[in-house]
């Protein structure tokens, strides 16, 4: 092939800006269907979760990782494999309770905000990246882990950073229980 | 790439959840196509400004067709068009062997009847990227048989 790899990052970058490109005028569509922040919201969740669900084959097609031991292991390999794969970004993992089941994911760089300036003044909590929380929800509930997923903080809203929480529903002593 | 895998399931939902909605009573039936075609057209008008920012002047109608077909298409959907004809009258019909979005779908007749509902926003994307390149174009799609399927692009003399 004659394309130097300039253009082919360039070819990859385009195909990553249709993909926001193409969220970004859902959720406009959505904003002129919905009323309220909360429908919107939730139908972003729900969407996300059945991509989720469908997501995990291809993510475990692709990557061939092993089957992961720990809680905190689950959301590292999230955070530095998928996150990587279909974002680009690699936000950082921090443990945020003692008992081992909650983390949180920070990104300092969400690229579905790319060309999102502010949330306008009558959505003021709408939470514009949900579709990720549902797909994190939907994934994990496919390798039978319960999870809740949930943004923390969000850079839209005028937070510092964005922040993911994710909780493992299920006491870390179940999983010591091998057969 | 990975990126395609997402694009591609954040479509399907994307138009089984507007049909879904609309089932329920949530808006009149009609209307999912529409809104489909729009975001489409929205996605494209961006996404044609973004693509073309470096590349030279366009000389004439066909050479932005040939853009469309090839490198746009390309982008998109990782594969060039596979057949562009025209009545050199501003009718221009493209055709695609293994339309991206329909081979997971089936590869014949079957599902035959909810195609178009996939094909809405692409003939979007179409619209606006051809819109601004400053061309006004009606796009419609059929499809015989997946994943072939033609897209016709009528421009509009204004």
């Amino acid at each position: 092939m004659s394309r130097s790899p300039g253009r082919r990052q360039e070819i990859h970058k385009i195909s990553r800006e249709l993909f926001v490109l193409t969220y970004g005028a859902l959720v406009a569509q959505l904003c002129k269907d919905y009323e309220k922040d909360e429908d919107v919201n939730a139908y972003l969740d729900r969407m996300g979760y059945s991509i989720g669900i469908r997501l995990i084959d291809d993510f475990l097609a692709r990557s061939a990782v092993k089957k992961c031991r720990s809680y905190s292991e689950t959301t590292d390999m999230i955070a530095q494999v998928a996150f990587k794969m279909y974002l680009g970004v690699t936000p950082s993992v921090s443990c945020s309770s003692a008992m081992g089941n909650e983390f949180s994911l920070i990104l300092d760089k969400n690229p579905l905000v790319d060309f999102v300036e502010e949330l306008p003044a009558e959505r003021a909590s709408l939470c514009y990246c949900n579709l990720l929380c549902g797909v994190i929800r939907g994934a994990l509930e496919m390798v039978h882990l319960a999870a809740e997923v949930t943004f923390l903080q969000d850079r839209l809203k005028g937070d510092a950073v964005t922040e993911i929480g994710i909780t493992f529903l299920r006491k870390p002593e179940d999983r010591k229980h091998k057969r | 790439m990975a990126d395609e895998t997402l694009f591609l399931l954040l479509h399907s939902e994307m138009v089984a959840g507007l049909y879904r909605a609309a089932e329920q009573g949530e808006g009149e039936n009609g209307r999912c196509t529409t809104k489909l075609e729009s975001m489409g057209f929205r996605v494209g008008q961006g996404l044609i400004e973004r693509f073309t920012k470096d590349t030279a002047r366009f000389k004439d109608e066909l050479d932005i067709m040939k853009f469309i077909c090839k490198d746009f298409w390309t982008t998109v959907f990782k594969k060039q068009i596979d057949n562009l004809r025209t009545n050199h009258q501003g009718i221009y019909v493209l055709q695609d062997n293994k339309f991206r979005l329909l081979t997971q779908m089936s590869a014949g007749k079957q599902y035959l009847e909810h195609a178009p509902k996939y094909l809405a926003f692409t003939c979007g994307l179409i619209r606006g990227g051809l819109s601004n390149l400053g061309i006004k174009s009606i796009v419609t799609a059929e499809v015989s048989s997946m994943p072939a399927c033609k897209f016709q692009v009528m421009i509009q003399k204004m």
